[in-house]
């Protein structure tokens, strides 16, 4: 049991009134993004990343990690009491949230969505929990090559998983991995791509990338729709609490299958957003009121909520373990790492302990922090909402211009922001998705760096990919999931595919 | 937005259908793929003496661009799949551009006034053009909304922000 006691030495490290108090905060702030229309776990973080510079690299992860679990909780809110959902992954909540809602039974769909979070988190923190230290023990003995298998695994299961045109997955990730490459290269010191601009010389930074997709572009898209909020009205009242309590254990089988799916998805980078559609699905299939899904059925709204908590907290762990984040908010929350100086990867579980397990103890305290503070402030946060649009659009721009401004006090940095907005606000209309295209940014110089080495040990053979079993069995399963549109098409030949449900709800994330 | 502006959009003349837009971003992305092999070919994109060349991966990069982009070009435009539905009508346009220029020019304003004064500008002119708010009303919570940023960011957090070229607020000390 030698996680048990690090995960102690962990609560340790992080049961300080300064951390408990930062908890707190991230919280709020989180729940706050995730609510607000236009700010969402990975842009929110993002711009929240700078204040957190001058402190200790533990108490900014707690506060960053708390950010995320608020965000994770927050999307809940305006799915169940508006119908729009705050987050993409909260998109399934809708579903069922919504007619609940209606029906007068908003408090018991806002309780039974944040308890079904917590139980998906807390699954998927046990199993990091137990995981995290082995995958990283295994990954100790990877070298270049392996390490480049990863990171094609990590892309190549974006086609593979995606929906939509795989062209568009190819195209979202290599425009990543051309924007990463801009600026000086590291190992030969040439200037690449920046056309006799100094001010390139710097490179895109990614948080700017995440600000301005995820952040300006939402705003485009929100603006378009003309946006009217109408909602309805939460009360929430320890009966209620209670009453939906005694009820959810019944439910026992939907929440474990969602949580594995979750998690399943979430260590592969899935993502929250299928996983909730994916086990929001399996649930209306497997349940004996499967036929009642959509219209305000209790158990619609634990699926997806269990699964897309399952998955986000889940992606910490390739980020944790491999160095590889598993979603966009994780390439934020890794993004924050180097700055501190920390290096995620296997090697982080031997040289900062008390941060790693820091971390891990502050998401199980985080989780719980979040599901008092959410049962406890919804209305407040509901009522956020009722503030016209035409007053929270212009302060959110501010808000990203201040964070684009902050990441390098960069003036140039504004601007990218703006045009990687307008992009955002393209591509998502295009069906493009995002998530390959900040991972290639962030990942692009170190998988270019890995597969340079590894082309230098083998002499430009490519051949070294599948040198052992461990890295050739890697790279066959990458070019698998690669090849997967093609293989599906011509599986669909021989067999004729089921009926697809939720397809055309699906949104590309 | 205001009420009035909620009202339906159907009816409202359509402006690009997405294969049209799906198409042109496809050129638009074949082109920075074709920038980035020549740049990938300049840096020297075969092997080096002493390893790959600066360009060995960005150019395998710009090929996959081109090659996916291609790829989307013909969906777009052949393909029997392509989706003819319309991307942006006449009324979400103004909309989304009522969003967007009102943007480009409070970076512009950024660049002299600074990021305070400039966003407290944008906040109120947003909220008295857009949302028909009174002028007392708007400035006032654009100056409450900026005043909490500069607390926060220039006092609390000791993050100084971009004071613009003309520094109008150079009169506070900080």
């Amino acid at each position: 049991m030698e996680e048990f006691s690090s995960l102690m030495q962990g609560f340790a490290v992080i049961l300080t009134p300064m951390n408990i108090g930062l908890m707190f905060v991230g919280i709020i702030l989180g729940v706050l993004i995730g609510v607000l229309p236009g700010l969402g776990g990975a842009n929110g973080v993002a711009i929240l990343l700078p204040l957190t510079f001058t402190m200790s690299p533990t108490s900014a992860i707690v506060m960053l990690s708390c950010i995320y679990w608020g965000a994770l909780f927050g999307g809940a809110i305006t799915s169940i009491l508006f119908n729009i959902p705050g987050e993409p992954w909260s998109v399934a909540t809708t579903f069922d949230g919504y007619p609940m809602a209606q029906r007068g039974k908003a408090g018991q769909a806002l309780t039974a969505a944040f308890t079904s979070s917590f139980v998906g988190a807390f699954v998927a923190v046990v199993m990091i929990t137990f995981l995290a230290p082995l995958v990283a023990k295994f990954a100790l003995k990877f070298g270049a090559p392996e390490f480049f298998a990863v990171y094609l695994l990590t892309f190549c299961s974006f086609v593979g998983m995606g929906k939509g045109s795989p062209f568009k997955i190819l195209v979202s990730m290599a425009l990543g991995f051309a924007l990463a490459a801009v600026g000086m290269d590291t190992v030969t010191g040439q200037l690449r791509l920046t056309f006799g601009q100094s001010e390139l010389m710097r490179g895109f930074d990614f948080l700017i990338a995440v600000i301005g997709l995820f952040g300006i572009g939402e705003i485009l898209t929100s603006m378009e729709e003309g946006l009217q909020f109408s909602g309805k009205a939460a009360r929430i009242n320890p009966k209620v609490v209670w009453e939906t309590w005694k009820e959810l254990p019944k439910y026992w089988v939907t929440s474990v299958r969602s949580s594995l799916v979750g998690i399943w998805m979430g260590i592969t980078p899935g993502g929250a957003t299928p996983a909730s559609f994916m086990s929001y699905g399996l649930a209306k299939k497997m349940s004996r009121n499967g036929t009642k899904f959509g219209t305000g059925e209790i158990e619609g709204v634990i699926a997806p909520e269990t699964a897309a908590h399952a998955a986000g907290t889940s992606a910490l762990l390739p980020m944790l373990a491999l160095g590889i984040p598993g979603s966009p908010t994780a390439a934020v929350l890794l993004g924050g790492l180097l700055i501190w100086g920390l290096q995620p990867g296997p090697l982080l579980f031997v040289e900062q302990k008390d941060f790693v397990w820091g971390l891990i103890a502050s998401m199980y305290l985080g989780n719980l922090v979040g599901l008092i503070v959410v049962l406890s402030t919804v209305p407040l946060f509901a009522s956020i909402l009722r503030i016209p649009f035409s007053i929270i659009a212009p302060v959110i721009i501010v808000i990203c211009a201040i964070g684009a401004y902050t990441v390098h006090s960069a003036m140039l940095d504004i601007w990218f922001m703006l045009g990687f907005g307008v992009v955002g606000y393209v591509f998502k209309k295009l069906n493009y998705p995002l998530a390959p295209l900040v991972l290639a940014l962030v990942l692009g110089d170190k998988a270019e760096d890995s597969f340079r080495q590894a082309m230098l040990v083998s002499q430009g053979d490519l051949m070294i990919m599948w040198a052992n079993p461990l890295v050739g069995s890697i790279t066959t399963l990458a070019l698998l999931m690669l090849l997967w549109p093609l293989i599906s098409k011509a599986l669909a030949v021989i067999r004729p595919p089921k009926k697809k449900e939720f397809a055309e709800e699906q949104p590309v994330d | 937005m205001s009420d009035q502006h909620a009202s339906e959009t159907a009816g409202s003349p359509v402006v690009a259908n997405n294969n049209t837009v799906d198409a042109v971003v496809a050129a638009l992305l074949f082109i920075v793929g074709i920038v980035v092999i020549v740049e990938a070919r300049r840096l020297g994109s075969s092997w080096a003496d002493d390893g790959p060349g600066a360009g060995y991966f960005p150019f395998y990069i710009g090929l996959i661009l081109c090659i996916s982009s291609l790829g989307i070009f013909y969906q777009s435009t052949v393909g029997k799949a392509r989706d003819t539905d319309a991307f942006v009508d006449r009324i979400q346009l103004r909309r989304v551009l009522s969003v967007l220029l009102p943007a480009v020019v409070y970076v512009l304003g950024v660049r002299f006034l600074g990021l305070y004064v400039a966003s407290a500008i944008y906040i109120a002119l947003f909220m008295i053009v857009l949302g028909n708010y009174s002028r007392v009303k708007s400035v006032l919570l654009a100056v409450i909304v900026i005043a909490i940023f500069f607390m926060m960011f220039e006092v609390w957090f000791k993050v100084p922000l971009y004071k613009g070229t003309l520094a109008p607020l150079s009169f506070l000390g900080y």
